[in-house]
């Protein structure tokens, strides 16, 4: 076991790294003698434990209650169950769950803890190089520089989007996500059940999870059910036994209500990779043939069996956000924030404060929004409210990509997506879904003095519809 | 004569200005950068040489990447332990990424640092960006 501290990151040092208008250091701790580490000054929403081994969403969402509610379950199975039917069936039933369990809870920490694949915000030369790279390959004065780029990937046209937040093009299948306001590889959703992003590095993770969540969830109502059957006939009448185990009724009603959710969720994500598809990806109908023109998806292999391999068994790729290692004592933190090299259309520290109020004031509003209910089609479309819009706004315009009037880019799907989703009518499932999702007409508002206007919906980290 | 530099005297000299080398997707999303050779380096290194360079780079970042057998079995392995063995382990990846790192430093030893050029390592630059630092040169002939 590692010999790990749990040392929560200073809140002040969270703030002002997080905060886009503050200065990237307070003075005092450049005096300090102890070397930071790039952890104490990571400008995403993210928390650190273990002195940098492991990150969570600085919105963990419902992690505490999976965690409980698995080893309540679990544990009232191992209690009450077990016993009985080690006595009148086999020994294998707690070594089974046993195991299970075990999965579970290892694939649910590493799910949570490990870095989704983040891609560290561009340093200022990167960025101000981008930035002359896009001002010199656009047409001059009136038309506004594009913020895609359109590259060739196995023949199949894909556009690359650029990212506010972290001055950069994002590669393709990346993703920014909101709630964690960070770009993430191979972006595939934000899970609350987990507490964290789920993207490249910690894809195969979530599977394993829901997969043996599944066989897990399953074993327990069978053996549940067998054990409420058995003490049926032994107590005479279903009734008395019901009245006999009322622990394991418990266990009943919450397999029963999450059963499906679950199978489902494994169901949709085993096509998903099997079709070497993100979640995102699916969700908006970025390959889908019925968008009329000739596009598959260009990163399958078009064979399920290397799909599967390449998905979950491919090469773990390393963490880019160096966690641990050192800062330069002497240097201020290199990500992008305010105070940096400004593009020369953005606007000043004070439209960057105007957004940053704006978007706390929007976070607040999309709080007490109602939670949306599952399934619901054409849903990508709108949340589309992040820091990177409003910054879009105050920017230059974006290309003609992008449509003010509905509200977001084309690219995104407008359609009654083909979820393969099952519909589920359950409150856990209706749970599971949401982040609250804001409508906004646009343009959404305005602010002060800086009219804020939509002009490009961002790719962000919408929870998609499981 | 041109003045040559070592490693060490980069670091007390002014950067002139850096050039970005960006990813290729062209292949999909393996980590690849380009070749082109860029115009600002030019007048300073050898066009075979740079190409060269890079494409020693992508090929073993390739490796590092390579769906294969043994990429598959250690995949395997890891979902039977349940993950754990990445605490334990160092991933195939990782031994691919000491060596580019070994790759780059003797680069920049016997080729970059004399011609006044720093590559540095892209996992620095989240494998987004090869970053070439262009030092000032100080000396009068210099070529």
């Amino acid at each position: 076991m590692k010999n790990c501290e749990y040392q929560q990151i200073d809140p002040r040092a969270l703030r002002t790294s997080t905060t886009r208008t503050s200065s990237t250091l307070p003075c005092g701790r450049k005096n300090s003698q102890r070397l930071r580490k790039k952890w104490e000054i990571f400008p995403g929403k993210n928390r650190f434990y273990c002195d940098g081994r492991i990150m969570l969403a600085r919105q963990c969402g419902v992690l505490p209650l999976t965690i409980v509610l698995i080893v309540i379950t679990s544990g009232l199975f191992f209690t009450f169950d077990c016993p009985f039917l080690v006595r009148h069936l086999t020994i294998f039933i707690p070594v089974i769950g046993g195991v299970l369990f075990v999965f579970v809870i290892f694939t649910l920490l590493q799910t949570s803890f490990t870095d989704p694949g983040i891609l560290p915000r561009a340093l200022p030369d990167e960025a101000a190089d981008i930035e002359r790279h896009i001002d010199n390959s656009g047409s001059s004065t009136y038309r506004p520089p594009p913020r895609t780029k359109e590259i060739l990937i196995n023949d199949q046209v894909v556009k690359l989007k650029y990212c506010f937040t972290c001055k950069m093009f994002r590669p393709p299948r990346t993703s920014h996500c909101s709630l964690c306001d960070n770009c993430v590889e191979r972006f595939d959703h934000h899970c609350p059940w987990v507490g964290n992003c789920v993207g490249k590095r910690n894809y195969r993770f979530f599977y394993a999870f829901i997969v043996s969540l599944a066989f897990l969830t399953s074993f327990i109502f069978g053996c549940v059910i067998t054990h409420l059957i058995l003490e049926s006939q032994k107590a005479g009448g279903i009734i008395q036994a019901i009245q006999n185990m009322p622990a394991s009724i418990v266990e009943l009603v919450i397999c029963f209500f999450s059963i499906w959710s679950i199978l489902g969720l494994s169901g949709f994500h085993t096509y998903l990779v099997a079709s070497n598809l993100t979640t995102n990806e699916d969700i908006k109908g970025s390959w889908s043939s019925k968008r009329g023109e000739d596009s598959g998806n260009p990163y399958t292999y078009n064979n399920i069996f290397t799909n599967c391999c390449a998905v979950l068994c491919g090469p773990m790729p390393p963490s880019l956000i160096d966690r641990r290692g050192f800062l330069p004592p002497d240097d201020a933190p290199q990500t992008v924030t305010s105070d940096a090299e400004l593009p020369p259309f953005m606007a000043k520290n004070d439209t960057n404060m105007c957004t940053q109020g704006t978007k706390e004031f929007i976070e607040s509003m999309a709080h007490s929004t109602v939670i949306q209910s599952t399934c619901t089609p054409g849903t990508p479309k709108t949340a589309p409210v992040t820091q990177e819009s409003l910054l879009s706004t105050v920017s230059i315009m974006v290309s003609p990509l992008s449509k003010p009037s509905n509200g977001c880019s084309g690219r995104q799907a407008r359609r009654p997506t083909d979820m393969p989703c099952p519909q589920r009518g359950n409150k856990r499932a209706a749970l599971h879904t949401h982040k609250p999702v804001l409508r906004l007409p646009s343009p959404p508002y305005s602010l002060g003095h800086s009219p804020l206007i939509f002009s490009d919906t961002p790719n962000m980290g919408f929870i998609p519809l499981n | 004569m041109a003045e040559t530099h070592s490693l060490q005297d980069l670091r007390q000299a002014a950067v002139a200005s850096k050039v970005f080398v960006q990813r290729d997707y062209a292949s999909g999303t393996i980590c690849k950068f380009q070749t082109k050779f860029p115009a600002e380096l030019e007048s300073r290194i050898d066009k075979q040489q740079f190409e060269e360079t890079m494409q020693t780079l992508n090929n073993l970042y390739a490796e590092a990447e390579k769906l294969g057998g043994r990429s598959y079995l250690e995949g395997c392995l890891a979902c039977l332990t349940a993950y754990t063995i990445f605490l334990c382990m160092e991933t195939h990846y990782e031994k691919v990424l000491k060596k580019i790192a070994k790759y780059i430093q003797e680069q920049n030893e016997k080729i970059f640092a004399p011609l006044g050029l720093l590559l540095t390592d892209p996992i620095e630059r989240g494998l987004r960006v090869v970053e070439i630092t262009i030092f000032e040169d100080r000396s009068i002939g210099s070529r």
